[in-house]
């Protein structure tokens, strides 16, 4: 496989076309390393120049602000920009929505300006640009999709579509659940919540939207984000379904169709 | 006995006007007790939101229904109190439909326009009373929905009916006066809704007629008046504070948290990016314990805030059975401002009472159920942001008492040692690659 760092591109004298912001989840998380790797197998297919930080690379500082640690995310944020602007870095495509919508809407104020894009959006205009080309309609034909929406894709930052069109692009049945788009109904991970146990109450949040993805039918979950991510596999779990209703990124569903 | 309605009704006037100066002074009072936050830019953008969002009651439109009946009793309330222009200059002058003979058929029109907005009005009065009792819609009777809220609503519903069949009664009996040739009673023209009023009026005297006129004129006057007193003690103060809500409301993606400049500076001076600040600035607390350490656009928005429950009942925290419900977290703040400036104003401590937001109104179980998924944020009609006062409050928790819960102060732990939520060795990040 193909990965080189923006510290070996420095060295050759070159710059890449675009930054891959991996992320904690996408870097250490046992599921979300799969997708990471899924998507770089699509990058290196289109033969887009690109490059990770490796181990240079640290959290963005999401999950400290959310939780109000506010010296932390700065911290975080400030040493993380100052690596960004020392590389020259303009363009960042990432595959979690919490990594996208800190660097994107909040790293700006505190001197780190990137063009920002989620690889929802990334795949979307790789497919609309023929850089990605699938298989043909084969293996998805009549597979039943229902795609939740992240919060942080969708909410935060009115990302609702892009997600949709890639998976309408696989030629799969693409059925929505009850809350969908603006009112989709959060995993529960979000907020920092993904590293606490819930507060008390009758039921956990990823259990109760698991119910609503499982009852459109759909025998694929697609999601856009590693946090999601877990948070929908372990509903699926719960609910002993996993032999039938896989869960599935976006990028790992591209990748498949693209037969990598 | 002119000269008496007129003494009488100067005085009727003179009082709400103090009784509503008052109320309107202690709200922006409370409301200045919040921190400063000037918001200057980007007017076109936030006129447009005020015009759309307020005005033009777009977000209520993802419900049609409810929508429409509530535009009814928006729109009814906006226009029918034009008339009250021409109650006041005939209660004062002693006059009766001033602007009858100015206006001539404008007038007949008029007045059947607010006539058929009267009987709209009406209608979705009683139907929204059905909705709320009868068929009971659980966002109207969740937890913090207690005995006041519930009345507060239900009372304004009954007002507003009681207030429209005033006018409907008021306008039957004149038309009947009319037609008895009655010389005080300006002829108005057919009015359609009211006539269908007039055979229940048909058999009283003129004298019996006169009364009844003069009741419901009375009625509908001093109601309104009261109205405008009661409002200000009520979830209706959104009628007026919808507007610079939506105004002030933020532009920023909802994803963005607010910055903290005073740790940006701090952070730059650790870092050795930027000298250390000359004087440390001290700010007054990090994160928010109590009202005054919120903006003042926060505690505005909880002013504004209709207890609609639309954040609550998207709320995948309150749907799980968590505590947290993003609209009582709106009304512990109005009730705290509310406690406070009683406080102040009877001379007692005011905010230095013993009790704080973040303790005695909201608890720490509350806020730390949040998802910060902002579904609240996105149904709120009026454009409120309960999130931020979460987050604030979240800040003070974390960055002024180290009180976060013990898994959370566990990952700011790994981020500082390992940079990463989780205990992994920062020299492991790379692995994925091998
Ligand atoms: S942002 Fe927090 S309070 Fe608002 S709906 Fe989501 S979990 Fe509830
Ligand atoms: S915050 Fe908004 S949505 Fe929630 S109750 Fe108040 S007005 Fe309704």
């Amino acid at each position: 496989m193909n990965v080189t760092t923006m510290a070996e591109w420095a060295a050759k004298g070159e710059t890449p076309e675009v930054l891959f912001w991996v992320g904690c989840a996408g870097s250490f998380d046992d599921r979300a390393k799969r997708v990471t790797l899924a998507f770089v197998k699509i990058l290196n297919a289109t033969g887009i120049k690109f490059a990770v930080l490796g181990t240079e690379e640290t959290c963005t500082g999401d999950p400290a602000r959310r939780a109000g640690n506010e010296f932390l995310f700065q911290m975080q944020a400030m040493n993380n920009i100052q690596v960004l602007n020392g590389y020259g870095v303009k363009k960042i495509v990432t595959a979690c929505p919490h990594c996208f919508n800190t660097l994107k809407n909040e790293y700006p104020e505190l001197g780190g300006n990137y063009e920002v894009i989620h690889h929802a959006t990334f795949l979307q205009q790789l497919i609309n640009d023929g850089k990605v080309k699938l298989a043909g309609g084969g293996s998805f034909k009549g597979r039943k999709i229902t795609y939740h929406d992240s919060c942080y894709l969708g909410r935060a930052n009115n990302i609702y579509e892009a997600p949709r069109e890639v998976l309408q692009a696989l030629d799969a049945d693409l059925v929505e659940m009850k809350r969908c788009r603006t009112t989709g109904l959060c995993c529960g991970a979000g907020g920092a919540q993904m590293f606490k146990e819930p507060e008390p109450g009758k039921k956990d949040i990823n259990i109760a939207r698991t119910e609503e993805a499982l009852a459109t039918g759909a025998n694929t979950i697609a999601v856009a984000c590693p946090f999601c991510m877990t948070m929908m596999s372990d509903g699926v779990k719960n609910k002993e379904k996993e032999a039938d209703v896989k869960v599935k990124d976006i990028a790992e569903l591209i990748a498949e169709a693209e037969g990598l | 006995m002119a000269i008496v309605q007129q003494i009488v009704f100067l005085a009727t006037l003179g009082i709400a006007g103090y009784l509503i100066r008052k109320r309107v002074l202690r709200i922006r009072g409370n409301i200045l007790l919040g921190k400063d936050a000037s918001i200057t830019d980007r007017k076109d953008q936030r006129l447009k939101n005020m015009l759309l969002v307020a005005f033009g009651q777009k977000k209520m439109f993802k419900r049609w229904i409810p929508a429409t009946l509530h535009f009814f009793i928006y729109a009814g309330f906006l226009i029918i109190n034009l008339e009250v222009l021409e109650f006041i200059i005939d209660g004062l002058a002693g006059t009766h439909r001033i602007f009858a003979p100015v206006l001539g058929g404008a007038y007949n029109f008029l007045m059947n326009g607010f006539e058929f907005l009267a009987v709209a009005v009406l209608a979705a009065c009683v139907i929204f009373l059905i909705r709320r009792n009868v068929l009971k819609l659980p966002r109207f009777h969740s937890a913090e929905m207690t005995r006041w809220p519930r009345m507060d609503a239900n009372l304004i519903l009954c007002i507003e009916i009681a207030l429209m069949f005033a006018i409907l009664f008021m306008n039957a009996s004149d038309q009947l006066l009319q037609s008895r040739g009655h010389e005080h009673y300006t002829p108005t023209g057919p009015l359609f809704f009211s006539s269908f009023f007039m055979p229940v009026l048909q058999s009283l005297s003129t004298t019996g007629l006169e009364v009844v006129e003069r009741f419901c004129w009375w009625f509908h006057i001093v109601g309104i008046l009261g109205f405008s007193v009661y409002i200000t003690y009520s979830k209706h103060l959104h009628i007026f504070l919808a507007f610079p809500n939506t105004y002030y409301a933020t532009l920023e993606a909802k994803g963005h948290i607010n910055n903290m400049p005073v740790v940006t500076a701090e952070v730059k001076s650790m870092l050795g990016l930027a000298p250390a600040p000359a004087a440390p600035a001290m700010p007054g607390r990090f994160g928010a314990k109590d009202i005054n350490d919120l903006s003042w656009n926060n505690l505005m928005a909880a002013y504004s805030c209709t207890e609609c429950g639309r954040c609550t009942s998207e709320c995948p925290a309150n749907l799980t059975g968590k505590r947290l419900s993003p609209r009582k977290i709106m009304m512990d703040v109005r009730d705290r401002m509310e406690d406070v400036g009683k406080s102040i104003e009877k001379g007692g401590p005011g905010l230095n009472d013993g009790k704080t937001l973040l303790g005695d109104y909201i608890t720490k179980e509350e806020i730390n159920a949040c998802t910060s998924c902002n579904a609240c944020v996105e149904a709120c009609p009026v454009l409120i942001n309960p999130l931020e006062i979460i987050l604030e409050l979240r800040r003070f928790q974390a960055m002024e008492e180290s009180s976060s819960p013990q898994q959370w102060n566990s990952m700011f732990q790994n981020i500082e040692t390992s940079f990463a939520p989780w205990k992994f060795p920062a020299s492991d990040r790379f692995n994925w690659a091998k």
